[in-house]
């Protein structure tokens, strides 16, 4: 499978990625969406609520599994994505894109990947 | 250990399928999308391959009473050309695996076993059969395809010259046909809640039947469908699956299928026909049961899965999911589970522990999805 990662985002080993604006977008990568397969229920923080890096914050259901949604960041959610709430095949068919997550006013970012280096060891 | 290739393993490649394994077989998970795979079994076609599954073909003029012995069905009372849902259990009862059992001729039958268990399967009948019966077992040699859904008739009858011989299969039936060119046991079975039928053909013919199939099929909204569609389908349609419902602690009567026990099978003399773990079911048969397999109805979104425990509303342990999915048929989740008699009753309100926190669910009968005829 050829995955298509954006260079400019940040990647974790969880499999979520962010990018540099302010307040930070948060969705997971096309690698857990496939995993996932069709996912049909997002749990996700609401609006205040602060967050701490490396935390479980979430959950993401598909008709197979379940994954657990980790917070890259610690910070305080500035919005969350209605959207993809009302439906949740926006993260499958647009992980990078209109099926985001989160926005999050980041206090401090937890460990992160580049586009390379996330390829790297999702790959193996 | 490296995993067995199924003999459709380049078609499966070619049409992108995310692979998984499962009992020691690379299958397909999906090939694009779960739900889209599900539901166009419900409402039109899908194909799967399900040649991972285990084929053992016991022959010999007592075949049909040494499995009247071995298994808990009367198969000697099977009609050549029939098929029986069946399960093979041990001495106290507990089910080794459980079956479908086709009656070729007078003298052959056809044994299918999950592939995780085909290896007991086979030593347990091996030993039961011993000097009666021989058992070959084909299972690399045989490929399985099966064609799922409201027009699955039309897509493989469109395919064979004995058209109306298929089409007049009933339920749980099979009969030798010609599909696209391949002989095949065209067999009207399956594990989704829809009509369809079920191909064993030899492994090296498997890739011209899948591509037949397919051709034929996709105009008319067949896609391939892989094992995840599998699952959430049978779910809905409140069919068992070994090692979630039934496995070694569980008796047919524990998962709702006492009535596979066949304790009045007799032979030709009318004397009772003793099988293996017989007194274990008569006794349970009798008993009053501790548990019962039930059907719950999610109230909320999230859904209950294998393993979690189910509570009361106030908090004690009255059983144990066994399966569990968001319905993609219903729109709301869906699960099996064993609880305690007292809280099996239609319409009880109960909870899952779904990751640490209560979900209401509701006690529903079994099936949840039944098809429209």
């Amino acid at each position: 499978m050829t995955v298509e990662l954006p260079a400019h985002l940040h990647y974790t080993v969880e499999h979520e990625w962010l990018d540099d604006a302010s307040p930070a977008t948060i969705g997971i990568t096309s690698v857990a969406a496939d995993a996932l397969g069709d996912i049909v229920y997002l749990e996700l923080p609401a609006v205040g609520e602060s967050l701490t890096a490396g935390s479980v914050i979430g959950e993401i259901e598909s008709t197979k599994s379940v994954s657990e949604l980790f917070s890259p960041v610690s910070g305080t959610v500035a919005e969350v994505n209605q959207a993809a709430i009302d439906d949740p095949s926006l993260v499958n068919s647009d992980p990078f894109g209109a099926g985001w997550l989160l926005k999050v006013d980041v206090a401090e970012t937890g460990p992160v990947l580049t586009a390379e280096a996330y390829a790297a060891q999702s790959a193996g | 250990m490296t995993d067995v290739l199924s003999p459709l393993h380049d078609e499966h490649v070619a049409l992108g399928a995310a692979l998984t394994s499962f009992a020691g077989w690379q299958m397909p998970l999906r090939y694009s999308s779960d739900i889209a795979e599900h539901q166009a079994v419900r409402t039109a076609a899908g194909l799967f391959d399900l040649s991972h599954m285990g084929e053992l073909e016991i022959s010999g003029p007592d075949a049909g009473r040494a499995l009247d012995g071995a298994l808990v069905g009367n198969l000697s009372a099977l009609a050549p050309g029939r098929a029986r849902y069946t399960m093979i259990c041990a001495e106290d009862g507990g089910v080794i695996d459980d079956l479908v059992v086709y009656r070729l001729t007078e003298d052959r039958y056809l044994v299918v076993a999950n592939a995780s268990n085909v290896e007991v399967v086979r030593e347990a009948l091996v030993e039961r059969l011993s000097g009666v019966a021989v058992l070959t077992d084909s299972s690399l040699a045989t490929a399985l395809v099966a064609v799922q859904g409201p027009l699955a008739e039309q897509i493989v009858t469109s395919l064979t010259p004995q058209a109306e011989a298929v089409s007049a299969l009933k339920y749980y039936a099979a009969v030798d046909a010609t599909v696209a060119g391949i002989d095949a046991l065209v067999a009207r079975t399956g594990y989704t809640g829809e009509d369809g039928f079920e191909l064993f053909v030899p492994a090296e013919q498997a890739p011209a039947l899948w591509s037949a199939l397919l051709e034929a099929g996709t105009p008319l909204g067949l896609v391939p469908a892989g094992l995840s569609a599998r699952d959430s389908l049978r779910l809905e349609a409140g069919m068992p699956l070994y090692g979630n419902e039934l496995d070694r602690t569980t008796t047919p009567h524990d998962a709702g299928l006492g009535r596979v026990v066949k304790l009045d099978k007799v032979d030709d003399e009318g004397n009772p026909v003793p099988f293996v773990g017989r007194d274990a079911l008569a006794a349970r048969g009798e008993a009053q049961p501790t548990r019962q397999l039930v059907g719950l109805q999610g109230l909320g979104r999230r859904a209950a899965r294998h393993g979690y425990p189910v509570t009361t509303p106030d908090g004690t342990v009255v059983g144990e999911v066994t399966s569990g999915a968001p319905s993609p048929t219903l729109g709301h989740p869906v699960a099996m589970a064993y609880v305690s008699p007292e809280h099996a009753a239609e319409g009880t309100e109960l909870l899952v522990d779904v990751r640490g926190r209560g979900e209401q669910v509701r006690v529903v009968p079994l099936p949840f999805y039944r098809r429209p005829r």
